[in-house]
């Protein structure tokens, strides 16, 4: 050592406390009831509130009104500040701006540009939330990461796997966006609601006198602060600079006689009804999104309904990857119940989920779950 | 949990004499320094005594001296107060340099808004302007030069009389911003020949909410506020008059322990980083070349990330910071880090220690036990670093 240092009286060196869990806090009500749930079972935490999105990015974006309830806004950083004060733990926001930009927004953006219809959230999990912030909250000492999520974990004690596992409240479920996690993040993953009602959360946070225990909940993605796809997208491809092709094009049935013209293919999703500009006897629903030939392929609902999808990227999140069919339960967007089916491995990351009956608009860049009971099995990307 | 606080660039903490000093005029002392009455007078000569305190430490003379909210003020006053006493704004051209501080900064980019030109002179790696890019820079059309004397990340302490001495020989006004060097650095309006500089007195361990601004005599300069006649209609409003006997008290406690301040402070900053140069592999000292101020000490620890140490070290009772904090608490990346040529990813690896005058050999000891483990700590989890 280069250095002689007296060391009469020296302050004691300082260790983080042992277990310490670090709390992912939004400033919402579940995520600061996570908090307080960890404090009551003397668990020492420290909450984290990831700074993701800067509103002030895309001014056009801004409505006249204060800017609330919103991704990042002030408010909910001095929301999670407020309950941790309150709580009497520490508190750190932390900037994830860089990697939230490119690892959700633009894949978002690039994904919907190219006619598949993205969900961010899936993506902030696996590559923001249970990454880059799980890493730092291990950095600074804590040895697990705690959020808000309604799903549990499980480990399994014969096959040594973590599990995971749908909400005990299938009503607030979120197993749907969490499918991505490897067992690597399971394992140091608590999902401390997973057991309980919303209103159960609710009662437990006016209990400990939550500041934001009425606070509303945020349904929209919170990036988009009006709600608006279609305009954020504009609006972030322009600053971009990424080209968006704005042509007009057919609309076509699937027999491929021309009936309408579209807008742009960006304005549209699968399954759209409303907004086709014009009006046919029976309902009809957009097929499928052709950014080849720049056309919109509509039929009715019966030509909207399929049994066989297949998925890439795929995720055996609760199971070692199969040699044989399993039978269980597919989910295909968030709000879809799931329906019997089975599931098999295909080559290259990939698996094919055979439904027993027709499913309405499976969509391209959504994600499919595939369940047994509660357990999910495997997640990946429809194709 | 004892903390050690290694953050006085940020804010230092009130001398228990300031506070004394100030105390009788948060209570029974509570005269407006405007009154004529006998409450008032007190008030006043109050007032006047910290003024002469100022002066005192700048070697000014006291009516040069105008009390303001703190630095961010007295910078806004002094650029906007130069280029809007010129008859037209147009045409006009400023000069100051790539690392100021955001009150600097943005104004200049307010300005810009309004039609003034303004050129930012680059640092070279140890963070100094150049004297000649500065001629080079000058125009017919230049009215005022701002370049601040330490800054704040890195401490590199500006070659003032120099830029000073182009300036009055160009005939431009020269404004400095020296906010991090007073207490630290010997303070000369004369020396620095300087014509406005900016003063705050919670870098001084004077509370936060006052601050100075040195105008010398016949600097024309359009007002900022308007209101009453207040320290002669420069900046109307009713004196802060506790905070002005703290910022006064401050002054002259800087200028009586400076020599010893700065020379203790040297010492105990060259033992940390010496220590943590020898402790923690990899390590390096940002603009270890340039002058810097005695109590700055800004490294960079590749493969980790400043804002995860940060908050590994406070959880471990140190408190240092990164970067510059924006409204959230998050940090966003250091515009000065950068201009000195470090990458993102080396500026995001970096972290500032600043000591006060009350940092102790024993906590500089302490540090250099809790930093190499922090810092170890987190390049084990780290996907960059590689060892």
């Amino acid at each position: 050592m280069t250095t002689e240092v007296k060391l009469d009286s020296l302050p004691e060196v300082q260790e983080t406390k042992p277990g310490l869990v670090a709390v992912a806090m939004s400033g919402g009500v579940d995520s600061s009831t996570v908090a307080a749930v960890l404090q009551q079972q003397g668990v020492p935490v420290v909450g984290l509130t990831m700074q993701l999105w800067n509103q002030r990015r895309l001014p056009e974006l801004q409505g006249d009104g204060p800017a609330q309830h919103r991704c990042c806004s002030l408010d909910d950083v001095y929301d999670a500040k407020r309950v941790a004060q309150h709580l009497n733990f520490p508190h750190y926001v932390v900037n994830f701006e860089e990697q939230f930009e490119k690892r959700v927004v633009r894949p978002f953006v690039e994904q919907y540009l190219s006619g598949r219809t993205p969900i961010a959230c899936t993506n902030c999990n696996t590559d923001v939330k249970f990454e880059p912030l799980l890493r730092m909250a291990r950095q600074i000492g804590a040895e697990r990461l705690a959020t808000g999520h309604y799903a549990r974990i499980r480990k399994n004690e014969s096959t040594g796997r973590y599990e995971l596992l749908r909400a005990r409240d299938v009503s607030k479920d979120q197993s749907y966006f969490l499918w991505g996690l490897t067992q690597e993040q399971l394992s140091r993953s608590d999902f401390p609601l997973g057991e309980l009602t919303k209103q159960g959360v609710r009662d437990l946070a006016r209990h400990v006198q939550l500041p934001v225990a009425e606070k509303p909940e945020s349904m929209e993605l919170c990036f988009v602060p009006n709600g608006n796809y279609v305009q954020f997208i504009h609006a972030y491809s322009r600053s971009e600079g990424i080209s968006l092709n704005e042509q007009e094009g057919d609309i076509v049935t699937e027999q491929g006689s021309v009936i309408g013209r579209h807008t742009g293919l960006h304005n549209y999703t699968i399954g759209q009804r409303k907004g086709l500009g014009f009006a046919a006897g029976k309902p009809i629903y957009v097929l499928a999104i052709d950014t080849e030939k720049n056309r919109i392929v509509v039929g009715e609902d019966d030509a909207l309904r399929a049994t066989t999808l297949e998925i890439e990227s795929v995720n055996w999140v609760s199971v070692v990857e199969p040699v044989f069919p399993i039978c269980g339960q597919a989910k295909i967007r968030h709000k879809h119940e799931p329906a019997p089916a089975t599931i098999e491995v295909l080559p290259g990351n990939r698996a094919r989920i055979i439904f027993e009956t027709p499913q309405r608009a499976i969509t391209p860049g959504q994600a499919a779950i595939f369940y047994d009971g509660d357990t999910v099995v495997a997640g990946g990307w429809i194709r | 949990m004892q903390r050690i606080y290694l953050d006085h660039n940020a804010t230092t903490p009130v001398d228990p004499a300031v506070l004394a000093a100030m105390l009788p005029y948060l209570s029974g002392e509570f005269g407006n320094a405007s009154s004529i009455h006998t409450f008032g007078q007190r008030a006043r000569a109050a007032v006047e005594t910290a003024r002469e305190q100022v002066a005192a430490l700048v070697n000014a003379r006291p009516q040069e001296i105008i009390f303001t909210s703190g630095g961010t003020e007295s910078d806004n006053h002094a650029i906007f107060g130069v280029i809007h006493s010129a008859s037209s704004r147009a045409s006009l051209h400023l000069i100051t340099t790539t690392i100021e501080h955001e009150a600097v900064l943005n104004t200049c980019q307010e300005l810009e808004k309004q039609g003034v030109t303004v050129t930012y002179l680059p640092v070279d790696p140890n963070g100094l302007v150049s004297t000649e890019d500065l001629r080079r820079a000058l125009r017919p059309e230049t009215v005022l030069i701002t370049v601040m004397h330490a800054n704040n990340e890195l401490g590199t302490v500006q070659p003032l009389p120099e830029i000073g001495l182009i300036a009055a020989e160009a005939d431009v006004y020269f404004h400095s911003d020296a906010v991090q060097s007073a207490g630290k650095l010997p303070l000369d309006v004369q020396t620095l020949q300087v014509d406005l500089l900016s003063l705050s007195g919670h870098k001084i361990c004077a509370p936060k909410g006052i601050g100075a601004l040195f105008i010398r005599s016949r600097t024309p300069l359009r007002q900022f506020f308007y209101g009453g006649h207040h320290q002669r209609g420069f900046r109307p409003g009713t004196e802060n008059v506790a905070g002005i006997v703290g910022l006064g008290k401050a002054a002259e406690l800087a200028r009586l322990s400076l020599e010893q301040d700065a020379t203790r402070m040297a010492r105990l900053r060259d033992t940390l980083e010496q220590g943590l140069l020898a402790r923690v592999p990899d390590s390096s000292v940002n603009a270890a070349l340039a002058p810097r101020t005695p109590n700055t000490c800004n490294m960079t620890f590749p493969g980790i990330e400043g804002e995860a140490l940060v908050i590994a070290l406070d959880l471990r009772g140190l408190a240092c910071s990164t970067g510059a904090a924006c409204s959230s608490g998050a940090v966003e990346p250091s515009h000065v880090l950068t201009a000195i040529g470090l990458s993102t990813a080396e500026a995001r690896a970096s972290i500032r220690f600043s000591l006060g005058r009350h940092t102790t050999e024993a906590e500089i000891s302490a540090v250099l036990e809790i930093v190499p483990a922090a810092v170890a700590q987190l390049r084990r989890l780290s996907p960059t670093y590689q060892k």
